[in-house]
């Protein structure tokens, strides 16, 4: 028995060394990201750069829900298990102050990346803090929130007919968001199992305040003043009291049982010929062009968030740029992967591939935008775009903005003058607590 | 007997042919216990109550401060963190008052000659043994509103269950309910069987109803254990995080563990939650404690 067990753990010992000796010879990189349809596109990408290199990329995926957290538990523990990390847009102070992510400020200065990638992806995904000319991640999944609708509903004669009866003026994609409302309100029939429209709900992240920021940077209103963290008449403003009105009136137009929905529900909206209308990431259209997801793949058409009453046309950002992360032992061969990434060569196959280059030269090209029927709604779309809060303190921001908005979208809790004051006092009481204000 | 095996060994056993004294086998046994139970529980447990007095992230290579007893002061202060107390309450008393309703009610039932009671008994108990997050999972299709089939056989229509405010704490609350009525049915199935015959033959004599039969005799026999089941439901209640977590977002569902959750995971305010960790803690101690005190006086009568 003692011998067996002996010749075991030899045995075993002797995998482990092997393995080992296999590993060190083999040079891998590893970056982490959300699990959706991106992040197997840059699989694709970087297989690529193995046929061409010999080092080995994976790309390692988590659920969208636990992202943020698996990230920075890993961070916070120093850990090396990934080199590089797609971080989602907001988390660039907090991993930046903390010396999570490596500054390549001088990576970016030297390959002029300010000129190459589109200008919102810089200022958002790359430069914290604002204009401070300090960059920490390469523009990567360039994203934001945009429209898909049923273009057979739309068309339809009858439904022409009696659209305008109503309501004065042609059935089209939307021109505004009061055009927007009339067109939820005109097709929502729970009679018929069809309903106006599906927007974000879900309040476990930051899905609902994408939503919420739609309207609100739509109907000219702000956050705060990310400069220098004022809040105070610019959340509860005017413009904001009345884009959040209108987003609580777009919740009744959406199908029974709405109050946690986020990407995959709204494109099922879509799929499963629930609205006619659905709010979501343009990261997620590629699965409605495609008939083998999508039975209503012909009859869907794409817009960009439509402008707010005066005019103010913008739409919440999302995407990432991918960082180095200080506690990886290959920075160096991941510096290499970045040039390598950053090759006009690379993102157009990158686009191919159905990722969303931030590449302003690739944006702006004819074969880009023609690429797909959302293609040209997503160019346009990344020249007016507005984020969330990117101090290190946003989640803070995230959930207080979640706990006041959201009773009162779903619940009908308050007036929308109240919650956003109370949001201001929130808001006002974490920045004091930060040192942000005094 | 169990003494003997104490403190004297076979001559004949393997323990003894390795000549290994009592004293090393029970440190063998002991030792890795206690310091797994130092190392793992008891302490993380002191270290963050230093961190409670803190205002340290998790996040940032920022030193703690020590702000006395800042955290504990602002979390008591804070009104939502006291819904989400007073959310938890409702929970606990909706779902174990529920769990020992069916789950004593079923056992009573199950409590005679019937047939195929063993074959009844396992089967019923198959709710407890799934996974929480499972259980959440398919509850979440089971409330849908458009094809879910307890709107179907109720003929609900498309009532709303996890997105209504109102009801969908009640929702998570059936959904354990569900899942935890085996646990209370199984220990009062033990106690019923406990209860002496004579007792009731005695009462049938007497020509007692079958009210004060039930109330006179067999309540206050079950009742020692049917408490350790509310002992241990109530804790688990009170602990509660996956169900209504994977179940709905509502706010009228943010138990005190998912609030606890968001806030040393999600907003890294390590020092904070550690103090509301300790609030949690105190909690629960307090409650079973009166329990505790109940089940002595229960089992002196």
């Amino acid at each position: 028995m003692r011998k067996t067990m002996t010749s075991m753990l030899a045995g075993i010992g002797l995998v482990l060394a092997c393995g080992t000796s296999v590993y060190a010879q083999d040079k891998e990189l590893t970056i982490f990201w959300a699990e959706w349809d991106p992040a197997n596109y840059l699989q694709e990408l970087v297989n690529l750069y193995e046929a061409e290199t010999g080092v080995k990329v994976t790309v390692e995926t988590t659920p969208w829900s636990d992202f943020q957290t698996k990230a920075f538990t890993e961070f916070n523990a120093k850990g090396s298990a990934y080199d590089m990390v797609v971080g989602d847009s907001q988390w660039i102070g907090a991993a930046s102050e903390a010396g999570h992510y490596v500054d390549l400020t001088d990576f970016f200065n030297k390959h002029n990346l300010k000129e190459v990638m589109a200008p919102a992806t810089v200022k958002y995904y790359a430069e914290y803090p604002s204009d401070s000319g300090k960059y920490w991640s390469i523009p990567a999944e360039g994203d934001a929130v945009g429209w898909s609708y049923r273009k057979d509903w739309f068309e339809d004669p009858k439904e022409k007919e009696a659209f305008k009866a109503k309501y004065g003026y042609d059935l089209d994609v939307p021109k505004d968001f009061k055009a927007l409302r009339d067109i939820a309100e005109f097709f929502h029939r729970p009679d018929e199992k069809r309903y106006g429209v599906a927007i974000y709900t879900d309040n476990s992240y930051d899905a609902l305040v994408m939503g919420v920021e739609n309207a609100i940077f739509s109907f000219g209103g702000e956050l705060g003043d990310y400069a220098n963290y004022k809040v105070d008449g610019i959340i509860n403003s005017e413009q904001n009291v009345k884009a959040l009105e209108a987003y609580k009136e777009l919740y009744s137009f959406t199908p029974p049982g709405w109050a946690k929905s986020f990407f995959i529900e709204d494109n099922q909206a879509i799929t499963e010929n629930l609205a006619a209308m659905s709010m979501n990431y343009f990261a997620f259209f590629p699965a409605l062009i495609n008939e083998a997801s999508n039975p209503n793949a012909k009859a869907t058409g794409f817009f960009a968030n439509p402008p707010g009453p005066n005019g103010d046309q913008f739409a919440a950002l999302g995407g990432q740029g991918i960082s180095v992360i200080s506690y990886s032992q290959n920075q160096e061969e991941a510096m290499k992967f970045l040039e390598w990434f950053i090759k006009e060569d690379t993102q157009k196959k990158w686009a191919e591939l159905g990722g969303y280059t931030a590449s302003a030269k690739v944006l702006e090209s004819p074969e880009f935008q023609n690429a797909t029927p959302y293609n040209k709604a997503f160019y346009e779309t990344m020249f007016k775009v507005k984020d969330f809060w990117a101090t290190p303190e946003y989640a803070e921001l995230l959930i207080q903005m979640n706990q006041r908005v959201y009773p009162y979208i779903t619940g009908n809790q308050g007036t929308a003058k109240e919650v956003l004051d109370s949001l201001a006092a929130d808001w006002n009481a974490t920045f004091k607590k930060y040192n942000r204000v005094k | 007997m169990a003494t003997a095996v104490m403190t004297t060994l076979d001559p004949n056993s393997r323990s003894a042919a390795r000549g290994m004294s009592d004293l090393t086998i029970r440190n063998l046994f002991i030792i890795p216990t206690i310091v797994f139970l130092i190392v793992f529980n008891i302490f993380p447990l002191i270290y963050s109550l230093g961190y409670s007095f803190t205002d340290f992230r998790a996040s940032s290579p920022a030193a703690a401060n020590f702000v006395g007893l800042q955290n504990y002061r602002e979390l008591l202060n804070d009104p939502f963190i006291w819904s989400n107390f007073a959310i938890t309450a409702k929970y606990v008393i909706v779902s174990v008052v529920g769990q020992v309703i069916v789950g004593f009610g079923v056992a009573l039932l199950l409590n005679r000659d019937i047939p195929l009671k063993g074959l009844l008994t396992t089967l019923l108990l198959l709710p407890m043994m799934l996974s929480m997050a499972v259980v959440g999972l398919f509850w979440k299709l089971l409330y849908d509103p458009s094809f879910g089939i307890i709107n179907y056989t109720l003929g609900l229509g498309s009532f709303e269950w996890l997105s209504n405010p109102d009801m969908a704490l009640y929702a998570v609350a059936i959904t354990d309910i569900w899942m935890w009525s085996p646990f209370v049915m199984l220990l009062s199935l033990a106690g019923l069987s406990a209860v002496p015959k004579h007792l009731y033959e005695a009462a049938a004599i007497d020509r007692a109803g079958s009210f004060y039969t039930f109330f006179r005799i067999t309540l206050p026999l079950v009742a020692p254990i049917l408490m350790i089941a509310v002992i241990f439901r109530t804790m688990e209640a009170f602990k509660t995080f996956d169900l209504a977590y994977i179940l709905t977002s509502q706010p009228t569902t943010e138990v005190i563990s998912i609030r606890l959750y968001k806030m040393a995971f999600q907003e890294w305010q390590t020092g904070r939650s550690c103090a509301l960790a300790y609030i949690v803690l105190i909690m629960i101690l307090a409650i079973t404690n009166i329990y505790v005190k109940y089940l002595n006086k229960v089992k002196e009568r």
